[in-house]
């Protein structure tokens, strides 16, 4: 692992930024910053949001867990609930459809001059996340904590080595896609 | 340099150069690439200039100190990107209505800014309420193959779908 360069706080600052300007240039050139593409996903008419994740996934799932094995990589799974993945996960849904833009493709959005994405989108997700913070102590006594399970991936719960899921998940991606394909999607 | 000013690349293309970034932070950041806590470091920013530093000792701001980090940054880069994509491909124009949404509401922006700053309201919980969004879980979560990821990606799009056939009144 690159620790040194992990531990130099500037240059990680400056390294977030430049990663960030990649991000960004990626996700305009895939459409995924216009309401349009992200509504006719949702719609089920239009499925680039969903080509430009799962290749992702993929690529990443290889890339990473290969990072790993060669000791350049930790993993850094987030801890979940169904209290907090399902129920929040479904409230988010609700404000993705009703916004058109994701947090990260809403900043893209702004970036391309979209106005509801900044005086609606950006100005109501820091309300929402300030509202969040607000009644943060009293969800994460009750439902936040409902039917929790920590921090664990699949191939822990399994107790199998992670390359007996990585394959056939980029498998049955990849057969999802090309299912996508040809079927005009 | 073409490409730089097309128009728009394949998604799978967009998807492999999005799977390779996240593998470059995992190496040089160890970090995944993340979105939705910056929004709630900036909230909790804008909230301090107001009511001074007893806003830090919320539950949830130690937590996530209310201050510029590496996410934060990333965030800010994402929007000079999208600027400079396209910026360069002539797609930039400032724009109040999309053309879907004027399809079928038609095009007064006051509209589109009462429902896109109520899904704004409604996504800031969802995803701080799911500890994610689409970039933390939906793909830097799910490469992982951590369940958390998983689950919550599914209820985004669960929740998404549903949502927009109501509104569009498919359902």
């Amino acid at each position: 692992m690159l620790k040194t360069l992990h531990s130099r706080k500037t240059s990680q600052l400056t390294i977030g930024f430049c990663l960030g300007i990649l991000f960004g240039f990626l996700l305009q050139k895939g459409g995924v910053t216009r309401y349009d593409v992200i509504l006719g996903q949702l719609l089920l008419r239009d499925f680039t949001v969903v080509k430009v994740m799962l290749t992702a996934v993929v690529v990443g799932n290889i890339g990473v867990h290969f990072l790993k094995d060669l000791g350049m990589a930790e993993l850094h799974p987030k801890p979940g609930s169904l209290g907090s993945s399902v129920v929040g996960g479904l409230i988010f849904g609700v404000g993705f459809a009703l916004l058109g833009y994701c947090p990260g493709t809403m900043i893209g959005a702004i970036g391309q001059g979209s106005l509801d994405a900044l005086f609606g989108g950006l100005l109501g997700m820091l309300i929402g996340t300030g509202l969040f913070a607000e009644f943060y102590p009293a969800l994460e006594k009750g439902i936040l904590r409902w039917g929790n399970f920590g921090d664990l991936t699949f191939p822990q719960r399994l107790k199998v080595n992670p390359w007996w899921l990585i394959l056939p998940v980029a498998l049955g991606i990849l057969g999802l896609l090309f299912w996508l394909e040809t079927s005009g999607l | 340099m073409e490409w730089l000013s097309m128009g728009q690349w394949s998604p799978y293309v967009v998807g492999i150069g999005i799977g390779l970034l996240s593998c470059l932070s995992f190496l040089v950041s160890d970090k995944a690439l993340g979105c939705s806590t910056a929004f709630s470091r900036t909230s909790g920013m804008i909230e301090r200039l107001f009511r001074g530093g007893t806003v830090a000792e919320k539950a949830y701001y130690k937590k996530f100190t209310p201050s510029i980090d590496w996410e934060w940054l990333l965030v800010a880069g994402i929007f000079v990107g999208a600027f400079l994509s396209a910026q360069w491909s002539g797609q930039f124009r400032w724009s109040w209505v999309p053309d879907l949404w004027a399809g079928s509401f038609g095009d007064a922006s006051l509209v589109r800014w009462v429902v896109s700053l109520g899904g704004g309201i409604i996504m800031g919980i969802g995803a701080r309420w799911a500890g994610g969004c689409t970039s933390g879980h939906g793909i830097s979560g799910t490469l992982q193959l951590a369940v958390s990821s998983w689950l919550a990606t599914l209820s985004f799009f669960v929740g998404g779908i549903i949502t927009a056939m109501i509104l569009y009144g498919g359902l």
